[in-house]
């Protein structure tokens, strides 16, 4: 380390008119580029490429159900839909666990402007998401006919498109909420997936249970967005079950982090 | 420039931070001094708004923290070197940062030189880096942008002794040009070389505050004579008071021509006769904070550190 440094342009101490708060769309710009420069970051992104390319080509080669461009826009939605609201969970905790809130909160202390951007981040993320799938999708629909017996089925409805996004969407957030609540990386990450899979086989296995699975359980209520098939009530029901798990969380956590000492 | 009023913040009924007032002016270096947990670090997460205060203000230029519209362009903070994302580069770090503020990215790299961390340094995750290149790339960060105000909390932590040099030499010359500087230390050594007030805080509250030299002034001369006691008697019989140093030194509280009078008078012959200067300035820092109103140094207060 050497202690020959350069000296410093500075406007000097009489200098300037006032300086102009980050508009809204540079605080996203800065959370979605938190998303990727790190290394837990980046490397999520790459398994969740990975991983839906490797849906589909399985898909290609042994599913011969599933080889159309709508198959395999759903079967690319598996890999999105589980990763994607970690990297959610952390755009929020790992301000906490790597303890850069305090620099975040000291260049923004409106609070609320560097949650709201986070939830924008992790939006963008997910439409980015289900757009890259696509573009899986329609590679492995290309190569149906190269590889199979079967030609290439390119049906696709506007519908699941809109749903598939919605529920990425949807999903990305419930992982947001989570961090927001918990504001502990491994905790959020363990609870995201623990407590919904517990609820689902809790309400699933009582038949008492069943009117619960219906209203609150999100798994059941958002699963047929995948294929776009979700019609009528099944709204009022994605719904409540949305406001259970997204809306509550995120709540009473945005208070928290507007409330609490930052550390 | 920065003004903190009767600040006070309890956690639970704990009080952290009592009745803490103090001012820091343009063109000067406040040194914040006290031992671990005396509560220098929630009196700045307060005055930088990370933390509420239970009673009392903080501001900055007459306005709360909060209330700046860019803050990081006015106010350069770096409160925990330490807390930085490992996962992220140098570089990276102050690119986000410097987006938020909305400084050119040219400046990044200026800043990067600046503080001495080369190319290869900012390529490094920052998981990699020692204490120092993280003190180093937080002063990058504070100074980003360009503020007229430093608020920085144990900022020589895992510096070299040519890295708290360096970091004085920058501190001086940013009062210098103008600049306010608020740091904090629990070493006396680490702020009087540089700073030209002290606030000096102990279990939650101000025990002593003012410039430098009026310190210094009040720390009287270090006197030694071979017969101790004669040189005691001596003092007494002037009326001029005194407590021990080390060996078998005292001080005296008073000037030399007072204590040089009052032995020659006595017919005391003295081995050394001189201002205490630091050294009366550490045994004060000591006396005062280990005398402070919740105890000994580094007792019972606790400080709610990240």
């Amino acid at each position: 380390m050497s202690g020959t440094t350069t000296p410093l342009r500075s406007r000097g101490p009489a200098a300037g008119a006032e300086p102009a708060p980050p508009g809204p769309a540079r605080l996203v710009r800065v959370e979605l580029r938190k998303a990727y420069d790190t290394r837990a970051g980046a490397w999520l992104l790459v398994a969740v490429a990975v991983a839906a390319v490797a849906v589909v080509v399985l898909q290609v080669f042994f599913d011969p159900p599933a080889r159309s461009l709508a198959g395999h826009l759903t079967g690319a939605q598996l890999p999105v839909g589980v990763l994607l609201p970690v990297l959610g969970i952390l755009l929020v905790t790992s301000e906490w666990s790597a303890r850069t809130a305090g620099t975040t909160f000291g260049l923004v202390p409106r609070r609320s402007r560097v949650l709201a951007a986070k939830v924008a981040a992790a939006g963008v993320l997910a439409v980015l998401a289900v757009a890259a799938s696509a573009l899986v999708a329609v590679a492995g629909t290309l190569l149906t006919p190269l590889v199979t017996d079967d030609p290439a089925d390119w049906t696709l409805t506007a519908g699941q498109v809109g749903q598939v996004l919605a529920v990425q969407v949807a999903t990305v957030l419930v992982g947001v909420a989570f961090g927001m609540l918990l504001l502990s990386s491994p905790l959020a990450i363990v609870l995201y997936f623990v407590l919904p899979t517990a609820f689902t086989v809790l309400v699933n296995a009582v038949a008492a249970l069943h009117w619960v699975r219906d209203w609150l359980d999100l798994t059941s209520t958002s699963a047929p967005m995948y294929e776009g098939l979700l019609e009528g009530r099944g709204w009022l029901r994605l719904a409540t079950s949305l406001a259970l798990w997204l809306l509550l969380p995120m709540a009473v956590g945005w208070v928290r982090v507007l409330r609490r000492d930052v550390p | 420039m920065i003004a903190i009023e009767h600040l006070s913040k309890r956690y639970g009924g704990h009080p952290a931070v009592d009745d803490v007032s103090f001012t820091c002016a343009p063109g000067t270096v406040t040194g914040f001094l006290g031992p671990n947990g005396a509560g220098k670090s929630t009196t700045l997460r307060v005055l930088c708004g990370l933390a509420a205060p239970t009673r009392g203000t903080a501001t900055v230029g007459g306005r709360r923290y909060r209330d700046l519209p860019n803050p990081g362009r006015e106010v350069g903070v770096l409160l925990d070197a330490a807390a930085q994302h490992p996962g992220r580069t140098g570089r990276e770090a102050l690119t986000l940062a410097a987006t938020v503020l909305g400084v050119d990215r040219g400046r990044v790299a200026e800043l990067l030189d600046h503080v001495g961390l080369d190319g290869t340094a900012a390529r490094k995750r920052v998981g990699a880096y020692s204490l120092g290149m993280r003190q180093r790339l937080g002063l990058a960060g504070a100074l980003l942008g360009d503020p007229r105000v430093l608020v920085l909390d144990e900022p020589a932590n895992g510096l070299d002794p040519e890295g708290i040099f360096w970091m004085r030499g920058l501190l001086r010359g940013f009062a210098d040009r103008g600049g306010t500087v608020l740091l904090s230390s629990h070493l006396l050594r680490e702020v009087e070389a540089v700073a030209d007030r002290l606030v000096v805080i102990a279990g939650g509250r101000v025990v002593a505050q003012g410039a430098m030299d009026e310190l210094l002034a009040d720390t009287g001369v270090r006197v030694r004579a071979r017969d101790r006691a004669a040189l005691e008697r001596a003092l007494t019989a002037a009326g001029i008071g005194f407590g021990p140093a080390d060996g078998d030194a005292v001080i005296a509280a008073a000037d030399a021509g007072a204590v040089g009078e009052a032995t020659s008078r006595a017919g005391v012959p003295l081995l050394e006769l001189q201002p205490a200067g630091g050294a009366g300035l550490e045994d004060l820092f000591r006396s005062l904070t280990s005398a402070g109103p919740h105890g000994p140094a580094g007792g019972t207060v606790g400080e709610v550190r990240a």
